[in-house]
């Protein structure tokens, strides 16, 4: 789960990285109150979950408490590479002599912590690690060590942070590591992380990535998940601890295993092709128990999407056995009755499948297309969604 | 012969006595694994009854090795007790460690991947978030449908289950080695490359089909590693080539970040590397006969 910036700077206040103080406000009105509340200039902040709002004009200054209120009007509401600006984050303006860069990363490649920070912060990092990498340091971190007083100083050093500020840097290095560990995050990133004309160091903005297998440990972080910035769909699905995630297309797709299900949204994108370009509509992976609830449950979402012209339902039965599938689909479409009215290609094999076949067969349901392999299913539930395609055009 | 897992291999379950871990532990006898025992603390002393054998339960994994043997360990229990699970099995010195558990922190992981890696020639884990390891005929430690297909020469490596059991389905004239799920997460113990040089160094294994997806550098690597190290046939299938930027697709480390950890470039760097790559997973089953034709 990708937070937003002003959960970030929550996160790094509540375990003591250097941040400014700041409103959360939805309203205009709220900004300005925000703005008198702060007092002096401010920053009025487009909280939305993608980079370049600064490009887009989602951060913007405010001299006084009507300029903020008008600011924040023109921000909220705004879209920012596709996402809507419901919320701005109002913090006092500050002055900047430096802008630096310090992040904790999940490592994959080497299955470790990885420590990133840069004296050039400011800039996209991505760009800093492209046309200058010899000025990001990377350091890796020992999982079972992590980082104490002298690893922060050794991340300072590597980075070549001025002597002034090396002492209050590995402070907030050190900060910093705690909120990746306590919050089992899988990134951690201020940038900028600033000095301040004083001489203090300050984390401006920050990104933080949660890892959602530890919501268990967490308890407090549901509460940071944002059904209002998902897609209706996508939140329909979760509340039904369906995985699903849409795309635009045409085919909706159910399968279960998560490999099987990415591969059969590209062998339906690979023979779209040759139906006027119909391209998979969603993932949806309903797993091994593919019993008649979450068939139902998978078809009400994936037929939700107006898009859906066509659904190919591609199971391999390897713990799961094809005849309760085959089940599962009939019973499904009796429960959902006149909601499913889209064609349903079929694709069925491994375990049972004789009687899985069997069984469709007999239910004989007038939207059930029955296709052996995989390849020819895909061709088929993309010819049938090219079909009504041009009807429903 | 067979990489990781033999006949003779000797399988402990951790969390047999959950309803999972009893469900699989009888599959892994009904495909005639030599399963010994379990392990689930406070259940010490304790017996289960499968179809065909009576099995004990220890208290630890260090009295189940000392009680009957044990060399092979399948982890069922959740997420919440895995890493205690996995790392007390690794104390214990156990060579083989397969967590199929799936929702597993990946700081946990990372933890017990880095003990793991304190022991130089101690444990290998398999996993986590991973249907396990099968050696058709001979043993099957996790839950991999055993009676998809019996031994042969290729061998087999994925990220994906339902991928390995539709692969294991359309070559199971030909037969398999053996087949390592690797698991889906961004952080596993056992990667490509690992049962690739594996299956390098099995006499018994004549080919090899690798099973990709998106995220990561796992599989340019694994390229990497093949021009230089392996001299048998590879032939690769990536998933995921439609999968938007920065969305998870159901498994934990399936995601493109940015550019990074597309099909696409999986696709050319496994390519660049003499890797014969198919585009649906019946095309890749199709390159793999005809290199096993070529080969007798």
């Amino acid at each position: 789960m990708d937070l937003y910036e002003y959960q970030a700077r929550d996160l790094f206040g509540a375990h003591g990285v250097p941040v400014l103080p700041g409103r959360v406000v939805t309203t205009s009105e709220q900004a300005r109150a925000a703005a008198a509340e702060l007092g002096g200039t401010v920053v009025v902040k487009a909280q939305v979950k993608t980079g370049g709002r600064g490009k887009a004009g989602g951060v913007q200054l405010a001299a006084t408490p009507q300029e903020a209120q008008r600011k924040a009007a023109a921000i909220l509401g705004m879209d920012i590479k596709g996402h809507t600006v419901h919320r701005v984050l109002v913090t006092p303006a500050s002055d900047i002599v430096e802008e630096y860069y310090l992040s904790f990363i999940l490592d994959r490649t080497h299955r470790t912590f990885l420590a990133m920070a840069s004296v050039q912060g400011g800039m996209d990092i991505e760009e800093v690690a492209a046309t200058a990498p010899e000025a990001l340091a990377k350091v890796p971190v020992d999982p079972v060590a992590g980082v104490d007083a002298r690893k922060a100083a050794e991340i300072v050093q590597a980075a070549g942070f001025p002597a002034e500020v090396a002492q209050p840097v590995a402070e907030a290095v050190r900060r910093l590591w705690d909120v990746f560990v306590a919050e089992d995050a899988t990134l951690v990133e201020v940038n900028p992380l600033v000095r301040d004309p004083q001489g203090s160091i300050i984390a401006l903005d920050g990104k933080v990535t949660l890892d959602d297998n530890a919501g268990f440990r967490h308890p407090d972080h549901a509460e940071l998940a944002d059904p209002a910035g998902q897609d209706p769909l996508e939140a329909r699905a979760k509340a039904r601890h369906l995985n699903y995630v849409k795309l635009n297309g045409q085919v909706g797709i159910i399968g279960n295993g998560a490999g099987l299900v990415m591969s059969t949204l590209d062998v339906v994108a690979y023979a779209g092709q040759a139906h006027g370009g119909m391209k998979p509509a969603n993932f949806l992976d309903i797993g091994g128990g593919a019993n008649a609830q979450v068939m139902a449950d998978g078809l009400d979402i994936v037929l939700g999407d107006p898009e859906v012209r066509a659904v190919f339902v591609n199971v391999f039965g390897g713990i799961t056995a094809c005849d309760q599938v085959a089940t599962g689909i009939v019973q499904a479409l009796r429960i959902l009755g006149d909601a499913a009215a889209k064609p349903l290609v079929v694709r069925l094999d491994g375990n049972n499948v004789a009687e899985g076949r069997r069984i469709l067969a007999e239910a004989a349901h007038p939207l059930v297309t029955m296709v052996d392999t995989m390849d020819a299913a895909a061709d088929k539930a993309a010819e049938l969604a090219a079909l009504t395609f041009v009807k429903g055009a | 012969m067979a990489i990781l897992l033999t006949k003779d291999s000797k399988i402990i379950v951790q969390g047999m006595t959950g309803s999972e871990g009893r469900k699989h532990t009888q599959r892994m006898l009904d495909a005639g694994s030599q399963v010994v025992g379990g392990v689930t603390p406070g259940k010490a002393g304790q017996t289960v009854d499968f179809t065909g054998a009576a099995l004990p339960v220890f208290g630890s994994v260090a009295e189940s090795i000392a009680a009957t043997g044990a060399d092979v360990s399948v982890v069922f229990v959740p997420p919440r007790f895995a890493k205690a699970a996995v790392s007390e099995a690794i104390d214990a010195g156990i060579g083989l460690v397969v967590v199929i558990t799936e929702g597993i922190p990946v700081h946990d992981t990372v933890g017990f991947c880095a003990q793991a890696a304190t022991f130089p020639a101690g444990t290998r884990v398999v996993g986590p978030n991973c249907p396990g390891v099968i050696s058709p005929g001979a043993s099957n430690a996790g839950i991999i449908p055993a009676d998809i297909t019996g031994p042969g020469r290729i061998g087999l490596v994925s990220k994906s289950g339902t991928l390995t059991y539709q692969m294991m389905f359309e070559l199971r004239d030909i037969g398999f080695s053996t087949c390592v799920g690797i698991g889906g997460d961004p952080v596993i113990g056992t990667t490509h490359i690992d049962a690739l040089q594996a299956f390098e160094d099995d006499p018994d294994t004549a080919a090899v089909v690798m099973i990709g997806e998106i995220g990561g550098d796992a599989e340019e690597r694994a390229a990497d590693y093949i021009r230089a190290n392996i001299t048998k046939p590879v032939v690769g299938y990536i998933a995921g080539f439609t999968a938007p930027e920065g969305k998870t697709m159901g498994h934990a480390g399936a995601i493109v970040s940015g550019s990074a950890g597309t099909a696409e470039a999986k696709k050319d760097a496994l390519e660049a590397a003499g890797v014969a790559v198919g585009k649906t997973p019946s095309d890749t089953a199709k390159l793999m006969r005809e290199i096993v034709k070529s080969l007798s």
